[in-house]
């Protein structure tokens, strides 16, 4: 099995967001929980399964993902762009947060 | 401009009250996703890849300052500060919360402005020409059949839920501005032999996946029959429309699959019953009603021409420029239509700051007629009654704004579709290729001697980017987690509407810049004379000499 990552959308305000190890949600894909197999993935998904009947996410469902540097990244396009921003707008999205941090 | 009366402003406050219930409900866990998907659906709130997209409804694209400023506080107050005029004559905030929505639906009812059936499987925003009662060509302003269809279509019962959604366009002109054959039904208003007004009807329309221009079901449905015929087409698509199959649910596959001529047939037999005594058709004062509200803004006598407007034409290189592409006769004498291109060299199309939405506003106020403005297909905006004398204050403004580009109807006027930066249907990104494109044609000088030339980009097979009616379309497609462009030529969504033949493989993200430019270039090669279009000579030589130079000769 590929190393994979829960994500989903926030209900409150659509912002994407990632499930960690504390079982909480992270606006930040480096923060995502890593299932390396399947019983870990199952455990991932029933946590995600009582966020979206707790009405805190919505749409949760994992994705492919690969460690670089120790940190999960997205390997598929959309997902990386979720995990950013819009390529085309480098001053909006989770980039944006991220290099007014680094400033 | 039409105004809203008591019903209409009763209907929008009840409907952000129901709304706003809703997402409580949604909200503390009474409604699943489930149940609450389809209601922020037809309230045009869509779950996107970074947060809530919320599209705005302007109906056949007419609004006015005081509307376009309440656009730009939407955006400040509640997004990242822009908008995105769509190809639907709509807008889209691409930032939105839940929480926020219907306090964001209360404000702009408060400017007559509204969501409602910008989603869902229902009659969308009926879409008109944008230089209704201003062209020159103009035979009747489609407007105030726009506005009839407007009224008839919302909430219309019978019609919510539909197989899929239906989209219709009216044009009262025979330069088809409006891309009516493109739609699920298309309205031209044309007169019969004897004198009387009506509509040429065409349906089975549409792009998406499988592609396909409008059939003529009737030549002339008399004007005051509009409702009942159009009743009869939406009852007939209702009962035999496929809803097992969403790719195959559009009245287009229900006309290519029984046929035009059995349509007919049961669409007259629907509208015998449907006419008469008890049938939707308006009344004439209802219509006279409907129609005073567009009734000709108070023009002034004027010359044909302005002394001022003249001189600044003949000693301004730039305005001169501008003005030959981006402002259009008027049939009043003495005034222009003024388009304001959203497509700055290299930015994204569609896109305007909140800065920007004011500027305009604050220029509608002061040098157009009744504050009006218009939202085109093309992902750009309108001025339609601007004095001729006035030109050169509305450029230097427009210029301040930095919306004065100079590329209307040109290579650099690019329609693409929000593609994977921010749509969860996307393949593929579309909006950096138009860039790049942009980028590649930045010399305006090249764009004026290539002329007439649509180039149009979709993320998807939904072809939200018009790719298949792009002189130059492109259709971005993921294969095998790379991003990929097909590559279409001869398309168009004039009069003379036609679907773009594919050339051949595609191109990689880099390799599509270099293609268009190809494609440009035997264009350049081929053309009789500057006067004769893209669409012209690649209508005259064929698709051969295009291949040949893409992919060699062998390939073609």
């Amino acid at each position: 099995m590929s190393l994979k990552a829960i994500t989903a959308n926030r209900l409150i305000d659509g912002i994407a967001v990632w499930l960690t190890p504390a079982g909480r949600w992270s606006e930040s894909v480096y923060d995502a929980r890593v299932a390396e197999d399947a019983d870990s993935l199952t455990a991932m998904e029933a946590i995600a399964a009582d966020a979206t009947k707790a009405c805190t996410v919505v749409d949760a469902l994992p994705i492919d993902v690969k460690l670089e540097d120790g940190l999960p990244v997205p390997t598929k396009n959309k997902e990386r762009i979720r995990a950013l921003g819009p390529t085309v707008r480098l001053d909006l999205g989770k980039q944006a947060d991220r290099l007014g941090k680094a400033a | 401009m039409y105004r809203y009366d008591e019903f209409d402003e009763t209907l929008v406050k009840e409907r952000v009250a129901q709304f706003r219930g809703q997402i409580a409900r949604r909200l503390n866990g009474e409604l699943t996703e489930e149940e609450f998907k389809p209601l922020r659906l037809m309230n045009g709130l869509y779950l996107q890849i970074h947060a809530y997209m919320l599209r705005v409804a302007i109906p056949y694209g007419t609004f006015n300052a005081k509307q376009m400023r309440m656009l730009a506080h939407i955006g400040r107050k509640y997004d990242k500060d822009y908008g995105h005029f769509t190809t639907r004559q709509n807008i889209q905030f691409n930032w939105i919360k839940l929480e926020d929505t219907a306090d964001i639906l209360e404000d702009l009812a408060t400017v007559e402005m509204h969501a409602i059936q910008t989603s869902g499987n229902c009659i969308r925003n009926t879409t008109a020409d944008p230089y209704a009662g201003a062209a020159v060509d103009e035979f009747e302003d489609p407007r105030i059949w726009a506005e009839v269809i407007r009224q008839w279509s919302s909430f219309h019962p019978e019609f919510s839920f539909l197989p899929r959604k239906f989209k219709i366009a009216v044009t009262g002109a025979p330069n088809d501005r409006a891309a009516v054959r493109v739609h699920d039904i298309g309205l031209t208003i044309k007169k019969n032999a004897a004198g009387e007004t009506g509509f040429e009807v065409m349906i089975g329309g549409g792009q998406g996946r499988s592609p396909f221009i409008a059939k003529t079901i009737s030549e002339f449905v008399p004007r005051d029959n509009l409702l009942s015929y159009l009743e009869a087409i939406l009852r007939v698509y209702n009962m035999l429309g496929r809803r097992d199959n969403k790719y195959k649910a559009r009245i287009k596959i229900l006309v290519h699959e029984v046929g035009i001529e059995e349509i007919r047939r049961l669409v007259e037999a629907e509208w015998e019953n449907l006419k008469g005594e008890t049938s939707v058709d308006l009344p004439a004062e209802e219509r006279d009603r409907i129609a005073a509200y567009f009734r000709a803004p108070s023009f002034e006598t004027l010359a044909d021409t302005d002394t001022g407007y003249e001189a600044r034409r003949f000693e301004d290189r730039d305005f001169r420029h501008w003005v030959r592409s981006n402002v259009v006769a008027h049939r009043q004498p003495g005034y222009a239509i003024v388009n304001i291109s959203l497509k700055p060299t290299g930015g994204i199309p569609g896109d305007i700051s909140g800065d920007q939405m004011d500027a305009v506003a604050d220029i509608a106020d002061a040098y157009a007629l009744d504050s009006e403005i218009r939202a085109t297909l093309q992902q750009n905006l309108v001025l339609p009654h601007v004095k001729l004398s006035d030109l050169p204050a509305v450029y230097d403004k427009l210029a301040a704004a930095g919306l004065a580009t100079g590329n209307i109807g040109l290579a650099g006027d690019i329609i693409a579709c929000p593609g994977l930066d921010y749509c969860n249907l996307a393949n593929a990104r579309a909006i950096p290729i138009a860039q790049q494109i942009s980028d590649r044609f930045a010399d305006l000088n090249r764009q004026y001697d290539i002329g007439n030339l649509e180039i149009k980009i979709s993320g998807c097979i939904n072809a939200c980017g018009h790719h298949h009616v792009g002189h130059i379309g492109i259709l971005g497609v993921d294969r095998k987690g790379e991003e990929h462009y097909q590559l279409t030529l001869g398309g168009r969504a004039d009069d003379a509407a036609a679907i773009g033949e594919i050339t051949g493989p595609g191109f990689s993200a880099d390799g599509i810049i270099d293609a268009v430019d190809n494609v440009v270039e035997t264009y350049l090669s081929l053309r009789q004379d500057p006067a004769e279009r893209f669409i012209d000579t690649l209508e005259r030589v064929g698709h051969t000499p295009f291949k040949e130079n893409l992919y060699g000769p062998k390939a073609a």
